[in-house]
């Protein structure tokens, strides 16, 4: 019988109690948050435990939400998959403003490495325990973290592109 | 100052002085790369090597990386469709076409089966594409260029479907939210017919020429191999995966655009070799073909995309002779018609694996986030893993074998 996402929930709530919260069906794929500093405990839980088996990372990448509370302005989402059961899950972690900072994963899956280091490079989110955590699509000598949402995309100081001229405000952009 | 800026005699210094050889021979280290025929872009291996052998090794990536991800939060979703043809531009429609799919699936929007079938038939076309390409190119890396010059004229056959399609033949930027801008024409489908009826028997012969070929065989088995374990942990799938033996098929194992409708087999290799990625490749080019055939046999008449006024492209004659249609059309190319605040992650099996796309949304014109699972990003950094104790030109062949792009591999 395929897993159900209700007994994911029980499971993961039984064996971590609060460290697992805010459960939510979207759309097809149930999405719970971790805390930070259990991220790899959690996850390495979902590997190896007998009717979890989310076997295979399929994904990872950094968020900015600048206008959250402090505790909660980066997030790391993970997206999992029991290649078994055909289950996927997506896990979510919060981190603080000023110093963000996870566990990284790369001890229990390999394909965590370069995808860790490109959220490093854009986001800035420091990886406790990388093996090798630099700069891998941007260039080393930068100081910005690009994908923050503080840095624009283009110069804020051009005046041939002001979005006003095209009769948008803030409030419809 | 990183130590990548660093001369590489510099960062492997230490290793090469504690590794003097008895004869006095020394390590070397060696660039291969960044611009490179066989590294078949722009990235970068430093290779430590003894003699020939490779013993240790690095990429660097990021040569032409164009901030994708940033530029998507900063445009409205139409525009975003140009990105994914850049990714991996060997089989664009299936970029294309996974991103109206994830589109659709936070609107919730039901597309006709019409539109599924022929988006099933142009994303089989450009797998066909994509696997041309490689496979062809890996003769060419290995000095078979007879092999290459037989099919590739069949890339710019289907090519020119696309372009009847589309107009476009490379970076195709082909279809809408809900279906394609407009049906097929009689001469895409007489097109695609003489492609069917055509290019099996030249595959045949490029097929006979190279699997069995001695020195082929001898340059490819036991070359860059990697078990399936080790292939799961490093995020592997399509092609690559399933020459480890691991069946994974997203077309099967959650499928979208009706692929449950067709039948097809998922061919595995067994070592994981450069040699099963190569025999994968030509067997799943068969099983396209027939998913197009099954397709074709089938195809529902009906509409060609779904109604949904408030998110497809009105047709160009109307924008031009239609009032309602021109205002439809601005308020759809400028973003002003925003999708629900929703998150949602789709996957399509991609020419080279999952290809996957994490869409955030917060009800404004832009998506909040977007980001790319690309397979060719996950499979580099296993290369050096593949390839050390393994000679120089078998870094060539399994470099080539793992069909990485560096347009999706810097996205």
């Amino acid at each position: 019988m395929a897993l159900e996402t209700a007994v994911i929930q029980n499971t993961l709530a039984d064996q971590f109690g609060a460290k697992v919260s805010n459960f939510q069906q979207i759309h097809d794929i149930l999405t719970f948050e971790v805390n930070t500093d259990d991220i790899k405990e959690v996850m390495g839980f979902l590997r190896d435990d007998k009717t979890m088996r989310f076997n295979f990372l399929t994904d990872l990448c950094g968020m900015h939400f600048p206008d959250a509370v402090p505790e909660r302005q980066f997030g790391m989402v993970y997206h999992m998959h029991n290649w078994m059961d055909n289950v996927r899950i997506r896990i979510k972690c919060f981190m603080d403003g000023e110093k963000p900072e996870i566990d990284s994963v790369t001890g229990l899956f390999l394909s965590a490495n370069w995808q860790e280091r490109e959220t490093y490079d854009f986001f800035g989110i420091i990886f406790k325990g990388h093996p090798q955590l630099k700069r891998i699509l941007n260039m080393d000598e930068m100081v910005s973290f690009p994908m923050r949402k503080e840095f624009p995309l283009e110069d804020g100081g051009r005046t041939d592109k002001d979005d006003r001229f095209f009769g948008r405000t803030t409030d419809n952009c | 100052m990183s130590d990548l800026l660093l001369p590489p005699e510099l960062r492997y210094a230490g290793i090469i002085e504690q590794r003097k050889n008895e004869d006095g021979s020394e390590l070397s280290v060696l660039n291969l790369g960044p611009t490179h025929p066989a590294t078949h872009g722009i990235f970068q291996n430093i290779l430590l090597m003894d003699g020939e052998r490779i013993i240790d090794g690095e990429g660097t990536v990021g040569y032409i990386h164009r901030a994708f991800e940033k530029i998507a939060e900063n445009r409205p979703f139409y525009q975003i469709t140009p990105l994914t043809d850049r990714m991996n531009y060997c089989s664009s429609p299936i970029n294309n076409m996974g991103w109206w799919m994830t589109l659709e699936k936070a609107l919730g929007i039901e597309v006709p089966k019409r539109a599924q079938y022929l988006r099933v038939i142009v994303m089989e076309l450009a797998r066909i594409a994509d696997h041309i390409i490689c496979n062809s190119v890996l003769g060419v890396d290995t000095g078979a260029l007879t092999g290459f010059l037989y099919v590739f004229q069949y890339r710019e056959k289907i090519y020119e479907i696309y372009e009847e399609i589309c107009g476009a033949r490379l970076t195709t930027n082909m279809g809408r939210i809900g279906g394609f801008e407009r049906d097929w024409s009689p001469l895409a489908f007489e097109k695609l017919n003489t492609l069917l009826e055509e290019f099996p028997p030249i595959w045949r012969e490029f097929e006979n020429l190279l699997t069995r070929n001695r020195i082929f065989m001898d340059r490819t088995i036991n070359v860059g191999p990697i078990a399936a374990e080790k292939a799961i942990s490093y995020g592997f799938t399509g092609p690559n995966l399933r020459a480890a033996g691991v069946d994974y098929d997203i077309r099967v194992m959650q499928p979208y655009s009706s692929y449950e409708d067709f039948e097809f087999d998922i061919p595995v290799g067994k070592s994981g070799d450069t040699y099963d990625r190569f025999c994968v490749r030509n067997a799943e080019v068969w099983e396209s073909l027939s998913i197009i055939k099954q397709a074709l046999a089938k195809l529902p008449e009906g509409p060609y995309h779904a109604d949904v006024p408030d998110y497809y492209l009105p047709p160009k004659d109307e924008v031009y002779n239609n009032m309602e249609a021109l205002i439809y059309h601005f308020k759809i190319v400028m973003g002003e018609v925003p999708v629900p605040v929703t998150e949602v992650y789709h996957p399509v099996e991609g020419g080279n694996g999952e290809l996957g796309f994490y869409l955030v949304t917060d009800g404004s014109r832009t998506a909040y986030r977007l980001h790319f699972r690309r397979p060719c990003f996950i499979y580099y950094q296993a290369f050096n893993d593949m390839v050390q104790g393994q000679m120089l030109s078998d870094a060539i062949a399994t470099l080539s074998s793992l069909n990485v792009i560096a347009g999706e591999l810097d996205a």
